[in-house]
């Protein structure tokens, strides 16, 4: 994969893809910590969202951790912690 | 307590019309929306016309995370609660959650969606396949995203026997009324005019490979070949009548009066269909008699066996040509699910103009002994209508609506 970093943006792009978004739903303020619960993303478009990630980014993430991820800065974190940039870092 | 249930709403997505003023127009005009398939290649099919629907765009009605997760039928179905709310003027999320049902029918589920997602696992594998596919196909997913967008607790669930079902979900909303629920939003949508809706349509046998829209679909008629496929329905909103009086309702179109469903015996029985046991009971069940029926909406198979076996019992039950006959589903096709829902808007909208709209293209075949109303509507003063519905497999549905001022 020429991608190696996984970004909010990225994050956001791919929610957007995934689930969409409501006009309610303010993905562009500060939401690294808010809980994808409270930005209006259930269990589903999650489990849809971790599989586009893993089709882009050709990794495989463990569900238990999957689920542990409540927040956008935790999934950022577990995903970053899959891709191959991160163990040269 | 009174536990009649009557219809405070109506929302309607058709191939003529979204919205119940524009459908209701066209209806009465005449105007049909029967064509060439336009949403994928129907060249090599043997079937290639529909009554599709034109100028939906389901992001102008629908918040976005709405869009990824549902199919057509289910787009078009959550738009037309929206507006029978509206009609009814009610906000469901000022309701008590527990107070208000959802009960639709559904014929196939969603198709389009199924497509789509088979597509991907066969051409690119599983993990392209989306998670929404769980429930997105299914065929209770109407009731469901309805219920979930309204905050709706009450009765749920959705009733499948094709054609029939969009009488029969009505039907168990009235049940859900009488046993204390004080609204249900029912009716049926389907829409699968996609290749894999359309072969398994094919299967059936019914569907006409003619390529005039103008003479394709037309039943009661010595031509009739089968039926044009639609796309559409109508969602309607049952209330207890007193719910509806108390809280000022803004009309009530009438009363599900009476209703009756039974299955045909097993092909090649001597035993005779049971349509005509389906339309008595029916009207037992509303306690009247056929001299107080003022229009038969028909099933209008346009296959000449059926269309014989519905105008026989139309004819023994009423008597030769006594009562007024009509199908205005010649104007969008066969909407399967959402075909009697359809026609329940249109009979309580006779009831309030006292108008019954035409049945197109066809020209009444001699062998039928019935009124059928063709050409312009006919200006008729309507009490009480009769819905038939009729779906693959032998169910028959009769459904009896009448004016709320009996």
């Amino acid at each position: 994969m020429s991608t190696t970093a996984f970004t909010l943006s990225e994050l956001k792009r791919i929610l957007l893809e995934a689930a969409g978004a409501d006009a309610e739903a303010d993905l562009d303020g500060d939401i690294l910590d808010t809980e994808f619960a409270d930005l209006g993303y259930e269990s589903l478009a999650l489990l849809e969202t971790a599989g586009r990630i893993e089709r882009e980014y050709g990794i495989s993430l463990d569900e238990d951790a999957f689920s542990e991820a409540r927040t956008p800065r935790a999934l950022i974190d577990l995903v970053t912690a899959h891709l191959p940039a991160a163990h040269a870092a | 307590m009174s536990s009649r249930a009557v219809v405070t709403g109506l929302g309607v997505v058709a191939p003529t019309g979204l919205g119940l003023a524009d459908y209701w127009a066209a209806t009465l005009a005449g105007r049909g929306a029967i064509g060439r398939v336009t949403r994928f290649d129907p060249s090599p099919y043997a079937s290639r016309l529909a009554g599709e629907i034109h100028g939906f765009e389901a992001g102008e009605h629908l918040p976005g995370r709405l869009l990824p997760q549902t199919d057509r039928m289910t787009r078009l179905a959550l738009v037309g609660a929206d507006w029978a709310f509206a009609d009814a003027g009610v906000v469901p999320s000022e309701l008590p959650d527990y107070d208000v049902g959802v009960i639709t029918a559904s014929h196939s589920g969603g198709f389009e969606f199924g497509q789509n997602e088979l597509r991907a696992l066969w051409s690119k594998g599983g993990q392209y396949v989306s998670a929404y596919q769980s429930f997105a196909w299914f065929y209770a997913v109407n009731s469901g995203q309805i219920s979930i967008r309204g905050g709706l607790r009450g009765p749920s669930s959705v009733v499948v026997s094709d054609q029939a079902g969009g009488l029969d979900a009505v039907a168990q909303a009235r049940r859900q009324i009488r046993k204390g629920t004080s609204m249900v939003i029912s009716g049926a949508v389907d829409a699968s005019i996609c290749p894999w809706g359309w072969v398994a349509q094919l299967t059936s046998g019914r569907l006409t490979t003619s390529d005039d829209p103008e003479r394709a679909y037309l039943p009661f008629d010595d031509r009739a070949s089968g039926h044009v496929p639609g796309e559409g329905g109508a969602l309607l909103v049952l209330e207890n009548a007193e719910h509806a009086l108390e809280r000022g309702a803004p009309q009530v179109y009438g009363e599900i009066a009476g209703h009756a469903s039974t299955v045909d015996p097993r092909p090649g029985s001597d035993r005779a269909p049971t349509l005509q046991r389906a339309v008595e009971l029916a009207l037992a069940d509303a306690g009247l008699a056929p001299d107080d029926i003022d229009v038969v909406f028909a099933d209008a198979a346009a296959v000449p066996d059926l269309d014989r076996a519905e105008a026989e019992a139309i004819t023994k039950v009423f008597g030769v040509r006594a009562v007024p006959v009509t199908a205005p589903k010649t104007m969008t096709g066969r909407l399967y699910s959402g075909a009697a829902p359809l026609d329940l808007a249109a009979a309580f909208l006779s009831m309030r103009d006292g108008v019954i709209p035409p049945t197109t293209g066809s020209t009444l075949s001699p062998d039928y002994d019935i009124d059928l109303v063709t050409g312009a509507p006919r200006p008729h003063a309507v009490r009480a209508a009769l819905v038939l519905a009729r779906g693959q497999g032998g169910f028959n549905s009769a459904m009896v609506v009448r004016s709320a001022h009996h």
